[in-house]
């Protein structure tokens, strides 16, 4: 190596975009992301074993035998094959969900930015305020009308309070404030566009970054969604996935055929969490540049 | 929240001269507005306000064995705030907020200043592991957790078999470490994120001044980052309360896998209201208890959105 080669390399390691890197601060947070690992590895290690490896072996070894795909078939064909169910439950609850309520986060976060209407403040002061009522708060309250109204024990039960994200308008007219440009929306107006139509073709192409961070929180938020399922549905036909497994391990766990299921348990836990960890890592441009916007402009 | 002055400014509220016709047609174009909200505003009322009424309303009966529901004014109300029960409940959520809350907030301001600091090595990796576990749900990461901590097939049996030792994470008395220990897993990536992406938004030209003027590290935390991430504390901080304040997961999960965990069934106001209205079938009880709550941490909620506020006009 030459000496130009060497000062070169020195004068770019020191530059204030990329400075010397530190062991110590490695270190430090090399531990904080195990932790964040080991239960991840722990899932995937014990979804390899057979129930019996699972009772009898340590937690961060694998088994006598590699179970995997034993267990993967048996988690599909147990009790009927009810799993199978649950997981085109949670697809329906996820994508009807996410869809809808990404396409009204979208209409009504472009009007508020865009539009102007009277009762727009007291509206928005409403449903930016209903943001911080808990939603465990409100399930109980929508379980006993939906109840009255005859809703619980349906798909609907499950749906209808998943159409509604109003951190997700917040988002939508945060950004339509700041992406869309006002003169365009005019210039289609005065070449006779009607006002839906501006917001399809004209909008709606540019808020496309939003939408996506939108739709993935949503995605996220209904797919791990487990209280309000819970209170909703009776039926394990309309199960989702969250409410599934835990009826499997209240069975694992009970004193009589207890300690039988538990591989199902690991396993369809890791076959649960494998779609979001996939959507995740594959659209971290999307999340990571929609997360930020909500919170510089919070 | 600040954006909210900025944004509703009007664009269009400029007076039309000419004709009243045309002014018409303007007047009618703007309600027009309505049509594009309207789809949210009735599933809005759907979701939110109307339940919220009819628990209310609910909130002022009782049911009795004999004779079904009957009304008693706010005879609930005064009934929940002599519930020891639910004070009981309360009392550990709130303990668990003051210190579940400083714990990961800090570890997540540290993260992420140590990520904009530019001296890791694998910092992109890193930075995505320690978020995965923000898409885990709940019930899969109390069942994990549970596993591991429980000295049943867990960690610990093994540990306390090698060592001798006799550690229990499920004892009544550490139980609440336990859950910490799950909620600042699934929470300190997200939070994490929030701040490092502020970081980053922080003009460049702000540090170069910085280094020209011989600031060091620490300086540049004081004096530049930590000012520009005053705003998103302030959120972080709100919706952290909230989600402790309703904490409902763990508490009622874990009883199924680990025996003698001390969880009672109004371990939280939240396991409390759900354990009333579906196993004690008393529903008035249970919805003067949840709005109790909501307005509870709505309160809390405002109080420390307007101190933020204030700190930020002080600066």
């Amino acid at each position: 190596m030459t000496t130009t080669a060497v000062v070169r390399r020195r004068a770019r390691l020191h530059t204030l975009a990329n400075p010397r890197k530190s062991g110590t601060l490695t270190f430090l947070t090399g531990l904080f992301t195990l932790y964040c690992l080991v239960p991840l590895i722990w899932l995937t290690i014990n979804s390899t074993k057979s129930q019996a490896d699972f009772v009898s072996s340590f937690g961060f070894s694998f088994g006598q035998r590699f179970a995997l795909f034993d267990n993967i078939v048996e988690v599909f064909t147990y009790d009927g094959g009810i799993f199978t169910r649950w997981l085109l439950n949670t697809v329906l609850y996820v994508v009807v969900g996410a869809v809808v309520s990404t396409f009204l986060a979208a209409l009504g976060g472009y009007a508020l930015a865009k539009l102007e209407f009277t009762g727009k403040r007291v509206f928005l002061f409403v449903v930016l305020g209903a943001i911080s009522v808990p939603g465990i708060a409100l399930a109980i309250p929508q379980f006993l009308l939906f109840a009255q109204l005859g809703l619980t024990n349906t798909p609907w039960a499950v749906l209808i309070p998943s159409f509604l994200n109003p951190f997700g308008l917040y988002l939508m007219w945060v950004f339509a404030a700041e992406a869309v440009p006002t003169g365009l929306l005019e210039a289609a107006k005065i070449d006779g566009a009607g006002e839906f139509r501006t917001f399809w073709q004209i909008a709606l192409p540019m808020l496309v970054p939003a939408t996506v961070t939108v739709l993935l929180f949503s995605f996220v938020s209904i797919w791990n969604n487990y209280f309000l399922p819970l209170i909703m549905l009776k039926d394990p036909d309309w199960y989702p996935l969250t409410v599934g497994i835990n009826q499997w391990n209240k069975l694992a766990s009970t004193a009589g055929n207890g300690e039988l299921l538990q591989n199902l348990v690991v396993t369809s836990s890791l076959l649960t969490i494998i779609p979001l960890i996939i959507a995740f890592i594959s659209l971290q441009r999307f999340w990571q540049s929609g997360l930020s916007l909500g919170a510089v402009k919070g | 929240m600040s954006a909210t002055e900025r944004m509703t400014r009007p664009a269009v509220a400029v007076p039309v001269p000419g004709g009243a016709p045309q002014h018409y047609r303007r007047r009618r174009t703007r309600q027009i507005g309505w049509a594009f909200v309207a789809p949210f505003g009735i599933l809005f009322a759907l979701v939110f306000i109307v339940p919220i009424t009819y628990a209310a309303y609910l909130s002022l009966f009782q049911d009795r064995m004999v004779g079904g529901p009957s009304f008693v004014g706010l005879a609930n109300y005064t009934k929940l705030f002599g519930d020891a029960q639910f004070w009981d409940g309360v009392t550990r959520v709130v303990s668990f907020t003051l210190i579940q809350v400083p714990v990961m907030l800090v570890l997540a301001l540290v993260l992420a200043l140590a990520m904009d600091s530019m001296r890791l090595r694998g910092m992109r990796f890193m930075r995505v592991a320690i978020f995965l576990p923000y898409a885990v749900p709940a019930i899969v990461s109390t069942l994990m957790w549970g596993f591991m901590l429980g000295v049943r097939y867990g960690l610990f049996g093994s540990i306390n078999g090698w060592l001798g030792t006799d550690i229990d994470p499920f004892r009544p008395s550490t139980t609440l470490i336990s859950i910490g220990i799950m909620v600042t897993w699934a929470f300190t990536g997200y939070n994490m994120l929030i701040f490092d992406s502020v970081l980053k938004a922080v003009p460049q030209e702000l540090y170069e001044a910085a280094a020209i003027d011989g600031a060091g590290e620490f300086r540049v935390i004081r004096a530049i980052k930590l000012p520009a991430l005053r705003g998103s504390l302030v959120i972080t901080v709100i919706f952290s309360i909230i989600g402790t304040f309703q904490i409902f997961n763990e508490p009622q999960i874990l009883p199924s896998m680990v025996a003698n965990s001390g969880i009672t069934t109004y371990y939280t106001p939240n396991l409390y209201a759900f354990n009333l209205a579906f196993t004690g079938s008393q529903q008035g009880y249970a919805a003067a208890l949840a709005l109790v709550m909501a307005a509870f941490t709505i309160a809390i909620a405002y109080a420390v959105q307007i101190r933020g506020m204030r700190d930020a006009l002080d600066q």
